[in-house]
């Protein structure tokens, strides 16, 4: 087993991990984590596939790439911690199953 | 003083400038428009001045200052200024004559309720004219001309609520439309021919020897040299705007417009433009002249049509009993002297005649501006009389203006620009005809000449109106005054002993006495005028007419021959027979065509319409709108279904796409693809 092997089984051992969270807990803050641990599963891959791809043939794309979807991970904590504070003054909790008013 | 080409647009844009100011100003600015007005004609004389020394310093010379209008691929339409001593000569008479009208105008306008737009109106048109005369390209030149004639159409309808002075306006704009086709047309053949209308432009202008040779070698069909079938054309525009046989009826009825318009527009001015145009284009009209071969010559036409008109003007003159009809009359037949003296081959004669003319009849219009304006609009030469003893200045200047258009020998200026003219006709190798209608005319001027003043100032008044009359105030008197010394000391510039005019307008010296070939036609024509004068005195002077009912002396010696003349020989109303008919009949045509025919043709697929309307709404109820209506039901119940997934639970979304991943990545791992 290699090292990309390893990382690449971390990396799936961290999707894993964060959609399990993501589906089973009714906390909306921890539903969002667990897509956030599945997003930077994602950038784990990114980096290994990058480190360990033949000399010359990817000048710092993995990089890049991880710096834009951290940079709009980013952007996006932030609109939603918006959302689950208008969520809780609307029904006062931040139960995920109880969101369900919007549907057309 | 001087004056280049360049700022030669000044003298029509001061003019124009008044007009603006005046059309912008209301009713009540009545000095400013006026003030406005002189101003702008005063500083237009100055300028013109300027022109003419500029000039005169090089009289052989045609400054000029060309521009690029616009261009359309690559042929650009060129427009330019030209100076040369006929633009300046031209420009200074206009200018002057039209500044001592104005001044005129400021007391014969005093009381009506349009002063503004009437020098708004007269402003406009002194600067067209003098666009006119300064243009160097036949596409301006026509431009400023039909805004004359829109100008004159302006004012001729001045008091349009006369119905009468509207149909005249009406008319003279028809009639002198018809001349600015052939223009028109002349205008168009001479541009495709030539690729340009510029006059001169440095060798390459429609007037330089390249193009006239060019011109005159090419045939069009029935032997006529390309030269004089562009000519002739340009001679209908001629034609129609200096009131030539057969286009002249509309001249006298012009005399609607108030008098001040008459005299600086339908006897000074506008009028002689036709004359000034064909001494504009000359080299283009004498090109032919060269050729042996060919069946006309265009400068022949014009001296028969000139002779033709100044015999039949002054005919008709003789028969009229309103003063400025008279008159008008009198300016045809005068303007058919200038196109003889162009057709004879002598345009320096007609320029000095129209010079004179502009003079001497700008004099008598205003004269006869000034008893009717004391005689409270009474025009009728028989119910005036007697106004010598009531207004002398006015009789006095009328007097001089008489006598200079009857020819009085050696005094005044007519004289000497008509002998010209004869001389110049006697001198025609073609033909000796224009020169005996030139003599016979000579009589006829001098006798209804002496008719209207004998009529209008001697005797005893002959209604209320001429008995009240009394001198205008001096605003009116003085422009008199001024023009009757011009009417009399013009003449000075252009006598046999010193023929300082005919040498500087044509950049040609003429040495003295070349102009006169002996005493022999000199002595004949004042033989007739004195002929003239006496006949008119023994008919009209001798027995004054005692009430204004009497019969007219001439019609009591020759009634046939008097009828006819004071019906002006039946022009308008045989116009009105044939072309007048011939419209009518057309109209009727169309009105028919344009009913049953075309009518019927709009109609019939108007209907066809309807029907295809009718049957396409038959199939959509019956046929297609059941089948949209059962499309719809289905594409609703399948939206149904898929809304029904939307339930609005994070959670189930999120294990949806969890399964889907799922899926995906045992599709790939199974299928191999990893």
């Amino acid at each position: 087993m290699n090292l990309l092997q390893a990382c690449l089984l971390v990396s799936s051992a961290l999707f894993c991990i964060g959609l399990v969270t993501a589906l089973s807990r009714s906390n909306t803050i921890l539903v969002l984590l667990g897509i956030e641990i599945m997003l930077n599963a994602a950038n784990l891959n990114f980096i290994a596939f990058w480190r360990f791809s033949p000399a010359g043939t990817a000048p710092a794309t993995g990089v890049i790439f991880v710096l834009f979807s951290i940079a709009v991970a980013a952007a996006e904590a932030a609109v939603w911690l918006a959302l689950v504070i208008a969520l809780y003054r609307h029904q006062q909790n931040i139960r995920l199953q109880e969101a369900t008013r919007l549907k057309g | 003083m001087n004056l280049s080409a360049s700022s030669l647009w000044l003298i029509p844009a001061l003019p124009l400038l008044a007009a603006a100011i005046g059309a912008l100003t209301p009713r009540g600015g009545r000095s400013l428009a006026s003030g406005a007005a002189i101003i702008a004609m005063v500083g237009a004389l100055g300028l013109s001045v300027a022109a003419l020394g500029t000039a005169l310093a090089q009289p052989a010379v045609h400054l000029t200052d060309n521009f690029t209008w616009f261009s359309i691929g690559t042929d650009a339409v060129r427009l330019g200024w030209l100076l040369d001593p006929l633009t300046a000569f031209m420009a200074v008479m206009v200018s002057f004559v039209g500044l001592l009208i104005f001044i005129f105008s400021l007391g014969y306008m005093k009381e009506d309720a349009n002063f503004t737009r009437f020098f708004c109106f007269l402003s406009l048109f002194a600067a067209a004219m003098l666009g006119v005369l300064v243009a160097n390209s036949l596409l301006l030149v026509f431009v400023c001309w039909e805004l004359v004639g829109l100008a004159s159409y302006l004012l001729i309808g001045f008091w349009f609520h006369k119905p009468s002075a509207a149909a005249a306006a009406k008319k003279a704009f028809i009639t002198t439309r018809i001349g600015d086709l052939g223009l028109l047309l002349g205008m168009l053949w001479l541009y495709h021919v030539r690729g340009t209308l510029l006059f001169y432009d440095g060798g390459n202008g429609v007037l330089e020897p390249s193009s006239l040779a060019l011109l005159s070698h090419g045939k069009i069909a029935g032997g006529i040299a390309l030269s004089t079938a562009i000519g002739l054309l340009i001679f209908c525009g001629a034609i129609g705007k200096s009131g030539q046989f057969p286009l002249h009826v509309w001249l006298p009825d012009a005399m609607e417009g108030p008098t001040p318009v008459s005299a600086l527009i339908h006897a000074a001015t506008m009028v002689a433009a036709g004359v000034f145009l064909i001494a504009r284009v000359y080299p283009l009209m004498l090109a032919d002249q060269h050729l042996a071969n060919v069946s006309v010559h265009a400068l022949t036409v014009v001296a028969g049509i000139g002779a033709i008109t100044a015999l039949l003007g002054a005919a008709i003159a003789v028969g009229q009993n309103d003063i400025k009809r008279v008159l008008a009359f009198s300016t045809v037949s005068q303007l058919g002297y200038m196109m003889l003296a162009l057709g004879v081959g002598s345009w320096v004669a007609a320029i000095f005649h129209l010079l004179t003319h502009a003079f001497f009849k700008a004099l008598l219009f205003l004269g006869a501006g000034s008893v009717i304006h004391a005689a409270h609009h009474e025009q009728d030469m028989r119910r005036l009389g007697g106004l010598g003893k009531r207004m002398k200045v006015t009789f006095a200047t009328f007097a001089v203006g008489m006598m200079a258009l009857a020819g009085v020998p050696f005094l005044f200026s007519g004289f000497w620009s008509k002998e010209g003219i004869l001389h110049a006709a006697h001198a025609w190798p073609v033909s000796q005809l224009p020169l005996v209608a030139g003599l016979i005319a000579v009589v006829l001027t001098a006798f209804y000449m002496t008719r209207l003043v004998a009529e209008v100032f001697l005797g005893s008044p002959r209604s209320d109106a001429a008995s009240h009359a009394h001198e205008n105030s001096p605003v009116m008197t003085v422009p008199l005054v001024i023009l009757a010394i011009g009417a009399v000391l013009l003449g000075l510039i252009g006598t046999p002993a010193w023929p300082w005019l005919q040498s500087n307008l044509g950049g040609v010296v003429v040495p003295a006495e070349s102009i006169f070939e002996g005493p022999g036609l000199m002595v004949l024509s004042i033989v007739l005028v004195c002929l003239g004068l006496g006949v008119g005195w023994a008919l009209y002077g001798w027995r004054k007419r005692r009430d204004a009912f009497a019969p007219d002396p001439l019609a009591a010696a020759m009634p046939g021959v008097f009828a006819a003349l004071a019906a002006k020989l039946g022009f308008d109303e045989f116009y009105a027979l044939t072309f007048g008919r011939l419209n009518q009949l057309l109209a009727v045509v169309a009105d028919g065509l344009d009913r049953w025919v075309w009518g019927g043709i709009v109609s019939g697929v108007a209907w066809m319409g309807e029907a295809l309307g009718t049957f396409d709404r038959e199939m959509d109820e019956s046929g297609l709108n059941s089948g949209f209506d059962a499309a719809s039901e289905k594409l609703r119940g399948v939206g149904n279904a898929y809304s029904r997934a939307q339930t609005g639970e994070a959670h189930g979304y999120l294990r949806t796409l969890a399964v889907a991943f799922v899926v995906l990545a045992l599709l790939l791992l199974l299928g191999g693809v990893l």
